[in-house]
């Protein structure tokens, strides 16, 4: 499996491809990742220009660890083929498909990626794929689209497009997406991927946008996409674990690697029943401690 | 011969300023010198006023002829007409070779560009240029020098004698027919007239232009009576809307927002955040927003100001509406909230000269804990740029930089490390205007640098949580991005000289020429 | 590379820069116009005269208006501008002589 499947993915910035003020230097606002976008926000006749504009970002900026993913314009437009090819040449971590209604769309990008990665002469899988839904029947998929290949790393919630199709629209309280939100991340459980909350377009509002990822959060999102910087601290803040979560997430792993050694399957920490289905929760606790700087232990 | 900031001064320029180069902050200390006193026409008779009919019979009244020195002050920033006015008046009457001693200059001034290509200007003194006459200048139409000076330096240079004004014009929001001036009240409400102070205390004659006459007498009045020859009344001496804009809504730039919070997490790890500290900051977005963030730890830390210092802002102001400082010291309003500050009892007007005069018997920027600053470069001796842009051209303002960075204990320089593809990290500045040893640190965008000469403060971050480099990190980082400068193609000539506070040279500005490839 | 017809690309905004191309007169014609052209006039010179070449370029008038883009911008724009003139939107050689 890619290492970088399961990599921290709390924010994913979009950046339209075309401002190079914008692509310089996102990684100053510390993103986890960020979505250099060929899609939306690139005029019809920019598509070409943005290419070049992409190929050449992915080659010489040097993004600093940011993961760096592309948004390709969607399958039934004539570009995303190219859109693939520039990517993966360029060097892109994962490629963002819109629009994602079955598990056919995924293979057909799979399939496309693949195919650039030989002809650039990059390791085969080394590109990840991530599937935006924003139609019903996209939501009605998910659990199909996010098994459709190895190469998937997570499903998106894209708000705009799925609520024009379900004929009500963004309200700002989140009702609207109640459905898709439950849906979208029971699927991307299932089938052992993560899940992304849409973006939320009100910079004025940032109180609204704090409940919005408190929300999120506690439904079990692994991250929200973003569409500005300022919208970066506060999702981090509410990722970090409290100091309690994190004290007791070490004593869990720490206990769990000490009596798996003595064949001990249940036993219990500060009162708790724990198991070794504690374990994988213990370690991204951590390492969310970790990335929030918040960590001081040496686990 | 080489100055203290390793800066080449050419010996023609010395022989023909009569200046010395800059040999470090604190060179004339305890320098001892008589002051300059103005020739004073008495007014012993008791009858009339002080009104004459217009600009022109003032001007005549006052016997300029060719060669005098006039100054200005710069209250009302870009919306003043008194400049304009003025050298439209003196060139009418065919005066030449004049020199302009002005607290600043701006776009607004863009008109009197003419006046120095035919020689009716021939001298500038100012804190800086912007547009037009910025220029003129670097293009070498000015036939004398310009000379940079910091507000602290004019006043140096005023009170020496350095300078010796002959004429001063002093726009006032309001006065009386006898010169009673006050920044404060009229159509063109500044608030205060720190600048023209110095003005009002040597020059040998001064005329107070007025759009709006108030019953004697203007009381307190800000400039009085006894120092005004003459009051002129004309229509308007200002742009009101351009004089004291609205306040600038805080920034939601990020960037600027971030390095404004590194520099608030700074400043209360420093020694120097107690009970009484002292503090001073400009006008651009990233300080404003540190303002309002030092507020609310403040706040939340339970630390008061004893006092704030400036160039004052609404968020400045804001600190004495909320009780959180003892009073404010104020030379200039840059906004509404700024002037109706004015009116509170513990905001106190001072001169340019109390403020930042180096040669006085101690200016208020000695008493400064923290001044937050900007820089258009730094380089990596924390040399800093803040008058000649990336083009060459004079277009920048010393004002009270080099001042208060001398004098803080703790002088802070905030830029973000790439303006466009310039890096503002350098190994060295086009034009020094403050000395590195008055910049205690940098603040980036992509990290912060502490200046080695201040161990004690390297010290005293060292654990605190912020992205400290050092300079040349700094430097590299950003030239890894924009690729290596090449440093701006100058002409021989020197148009203009970057004085530094105490009168010696830190720098010459050299005429532009234009830019030509390497290899054609 | 032949330039069949003036084509644009890029914009005037900050970090941007506009290319225009056109055919020449039998050599390659650059005028540069740039807000950093003191600290970086030779450099984007250099980083259009190397792009031209790799495209295979040689005929052709190169107007840049550089608003201080980095070096990858600069590239991107003539190249887009050069595949533009040749009506090429598909099958680019990436990571050929586009790199």
């Amino acid at each position: 499996m890619n290492p970088n499947k399961k990599r921290l993915r709390r924010t994913m910035m979009f950046l339209n491809v075309q401002k190079p003020g914008l692509i310089k230097d996102p990684y100053i606002y510390g993103p986890d990742s960020i979505i250099l976008d060929l899609e939306d926000a690139v005029a019809e006749n920019q598509k070409d220009a943005a290419r070049f504009s992409l190929f050449h970002a992915l080659r010489e900026i040097n993004y600093r660890g940011v993961e760096r993913v592309v948004r390709i314009n969607a399958l039934d437009t004539p570009y995303w083929k190219e859109d693939i090819r520039c990517a993966v040449t360029g060097g892109c971590d994962g490629i963002r498909i819109p629009k994602t209604e079955s598990p056919m769309d995924v293979k057909l990008v799979e399939d496309a990626v693949e195919y650039a990665e030989r002809e650039s002469g990059r390791p085969v899988g080394s590109v990840l794929i991530m599937a935006a839904i924003e139609s019903a029947r996209g939501v009605m998929k998910a659990l199909d689209i996010c098994e459709a290949s190895e190469r998937l790393f997570g499903i998106a919630l894209s708000g705009g497009d799925y609520t024009k199709d379900l004929q009500t629209h963004i309200t700002g309280t989140g009702i609207e997406l109640m459905g898709a939100r439950q849906n979208l991340v029971i699927a991307a459980r299932a089938a052992g991927i993560q899940c992304f909350d849409t973006v939320y377009t009100d910079l004025d509002d940032m109180d609204g946008f704090r409940q919005d990822v408190e929300n999120i959060h506690l439904m079990g999102f692994d991250g929200k996409s973003i569409i500005n910087p300022r919208q970066i601290r506060i999702v981090h803040e509410i990722y970090t674990p409290s100091e309690k979560d994190i004290i007791f997430a070490e004593k869990v792993v720490r206990e769990i690697d000490e009596k798996k050694k003595l064949g001990i399957g249940v036993f219990t920490v500060d009162g708790k029943m724990i198991d070794i289905a504690f374990y994988d929760g213990a370690k991204r606790t951590i390492a969310l401690a970790k990335a929030s700087g918040v960590y001081r232990g040496d686990l | 011969m080489i100055n203290a900031v390793g800066r080449d001064i050419p010996e023609e320029i010395l022989e023909m300023t009569g200046k010395e180069v800059f040999r470090g902050n604190h060179y004339f200390d305890g320098y001892t010198y008589r002051k300059h006193g103005p020739s004073t026409t008495c007014v012993i008779n008791s009858n009339g006023s002080k009104l004459v009919s217009g600009l022109r019979e003032a001007i005549e009244k006052c016997g300029i002829r060719d060669g005098m020195t006039i100054s200005f002050h710069h209250h009302f920033r870009e919306g003043d007409y008194v400049v304009n006015m003025v050298m439209e008046e003196i060139h009418k009457m065919g005066i030449k070779d004049i020199t302009i001693c002005a607290s600043s200059l701006g776009k607004a001034h863009d008109p009197i560009v003419p006046y120095i290509e035919d020689g009716t200007i021939t001298n500038i003194r100012s804190s800086g240029v912007r547009g037009k006459i910025g220029e003129a200048i670097s293009k070498g139409k000015l036939k004398g020098l310009a000379v940079m000076q910091s507000h602290g330096g004019r006043v140096r240079s005023i009170a020496t004698g350095e300078v010796e004004i002959d004429i001063a014009f002093i726009g006032a929001p309001t006065c009386d027919d006898y010169g009673n001036c006050r920044g404060i009240g009229g159509k063109s409400n500044c608030g205060v007239l720190s600048y023209a102070m110095a003005d009002a205390l040597h020059a040998d004659k001064v005329i107070a232009i007025t759009d709006c006459l108030v019953p004697f007498p203007n009381f307190p009045a800000h400039i009085s009576m006894t120092r005004v020859d003459y009051v002129v009344e004309v229509d308007a001496i200002g742009d009101p809307e351009k004089i004291a804009t609205g306040a600038a809504k805080p920034t939601t730039d990020q960037r600027k927002l971030m390095m404004a919070d590194y520099c608030t997490r700074f400043v209360v790890n420093s020694p120097y955040f107690k009970n009484g500290f002292s503090y001073q900051t400009g006008v651009g977005g990233a300080s404003i927003a540190s303002t309002i963030s030092l507020a609310r730890e403040m706040r939340k830390r339970n630390v008061r100001m004893r006092f704030g210092v400036g160039g004052l802002t609404k968020p400045m102001c804001d600190l004495l509406i909320n009780d959180q400082v003892d009073c404010l010291l104020d030379t200039q309003d840059f906004d509404l909230d700024a002037v109706e500050s004015v009116k509170d009892l513990r905001h106190f007007r001072i001169s340019a000269g109390q403020y930042a005069d180096p040669f006085n018997k101690g200016a208020v920027v000695n008493k400064l804990d923290f001044v937050i600053l900007a820089a258009l470069e730094v380089d990596v001796n924390f040399n800093c740029n803040v008058v000649v842009g990336s083009d060459g051209m004079l277009t920048g303002a010393q004002g009270g930089h080099p001042d208060t960075a001398a004098g803080a204990k703790c002088a802070i320089v905030i830029a973000p490390l790439l303006q466009g593809r310039i890096p503002a990290i350098c190994t060295e500045v086009t034009t020094v205007t403050t000395p590195g040893e008055s910049v205690d640190v940098v603040i980036t965008d992509y990290g912060i640098a502490i200046n080695p000469r201040r161990q004690d403060l390297i010290e005293a971050m060292k654990e605190v949580d912020l992205p400290f480099k050092t300079i040349e990190e700094l430097r590299d980082m950003a030239y890894s991005i924009t690729g290596e400068p090449e440093r701006v193609q100058f002409a021989d000539r020197v148009v203009g000289i970057i004085e530094s506070r105490d009168g010696t040279i830190m720098d010459v500005v050299r005429q532009i020429k234009s830019f030509e490839f390497s290899d054609k | 590379m032949e330039i069949l017809k003036p084509a644009i690309a890029g914009t005037l905004e900050s970090s941007d820069c506009q290319v225009s191309v056109e055919a020449g007169e039998g050599g390659i014609e650059l005028e540069l116009n740039s807000v950093v052209i003191n600290q970086f006039g030779n450099q984007i010179r250099k980083v259009a005269l190397e792009t031209l070449e790799r495209l295979g370029v040689n005929n052709v008038k190169l107007t840049i208006v550089d608003m201080g883009a980095l070096d990858c911008t600069i590239k991107a724009r003539i190249e887009g501008a050069v595949y533009r003139s040749q009506g090429q939107k598909e099958h680019l050689p990436w990571g050929g002589v586009i790199r």
